[in-house]
């Protein structure tokens, strides 16, 4: 299961599509299952097939997540051409069996979020959970296999 | 020279749970090599055969990534803190 607000489900959709046509991509930092910071970094691979997270982005959320005792708990990329589930690049490179790795896929018109666990070479789905702040437009928590 | 390494949770286990290591090199290839001299079970996750940087690691002397500062070949001094994280890569190639 993981835990986000709408808002930081919309933070990933903007990273992945202000790095068109590349792949986009980004951490996650939070407690346990809930996601509490969505950390963009450019794609140094610069390219719509492959992604990587900046290294000066990857040390410095690092280093916040030991300061204030939270998690590098995951990390988001995009497919532009293809659907929201981990390629085989990237169940290889995996880097953390402890992380949730959401996939954003652009392909159609309707965006795309899932979250997967990927342990030794498995890749489960998991649940998103999408929770919208109790002062916004809707009330209550969406829940869905996003 | 014996410098502090900050593990990634992915290699504690490999060095008996600890999360950060005193490692004698005056260079980071010196450090890696007393880190797999030391911790076996890290072999294969830090440097290729040929003693270059594992492709999907990431090395820092303090701040500053090595593939900036000479690679295995940066120096490494007593008051340097090095921190290794894995890459985090993939995307939607085969």
């Amino acid at each position: 299961m993981l835990y986000l607000s709408a808002r930081q489900r919309e933070a990933m959709i903007a990273t992945c599509v202000r790095a068109l046509p590349d792949e986009g991509c980004g951490l996650l930092v939070g407690r346990g299952e809930r996601v509490e910071d969505v950390v963009a970094s450019p794609n140094v691979a610069a390219s719509a097939r492959v992604y990587e997270i900046d290294s000066r982005v990857l040390l410095a959320t690092d280093r916040r997540c030991e300061r204030e005792g939270s998690d590098l708990m995951g990390v988001f990329h995009s497919h532009t051409h293809s659907e929201a589930y981990p390629s085989p690049t990237d169940v290889a490179q995996a880097p953390d069996p402890a992380w949730h790795y959401v996939l954003v896929s652009l392909r159609d018109a309707i965006t795309v979020v899932r979250s997967y666990r990927i342990v030794e070479g498995r890749v489960d789905e998991e649940e998103v959970v999408v929770e919208r702040a109790a002062d916004g437009p809707e009330t209550g928590t969406e829940r869905r296999l996003a | 020279m014996a410098a502090t390494v900050r593990l990634p949770t992915v290699l504690r286990p490999a060095a008996g749970g600890a999360t950060t290591l005193t490692v004698e090199g005056a260079t980071i290839g010196e450090v890696l090599i007393s880190l797999t001299t030391n911790y076996p079970a890290m072999r294969g996750q830090l440097l290729n055969d040929d003693g270059t940087l594992h492709r999907f690691l990431n090395v820092y002397v303090n701040d500053d990534d090595v593939r900036y500062l000479g690679g295995v070949d940066a120096p490494v001094g007593d008051a340097d803190e090095i921190t290794l994280l894995p890459a985090v890569a993939g995307g939607s190639l085969g």
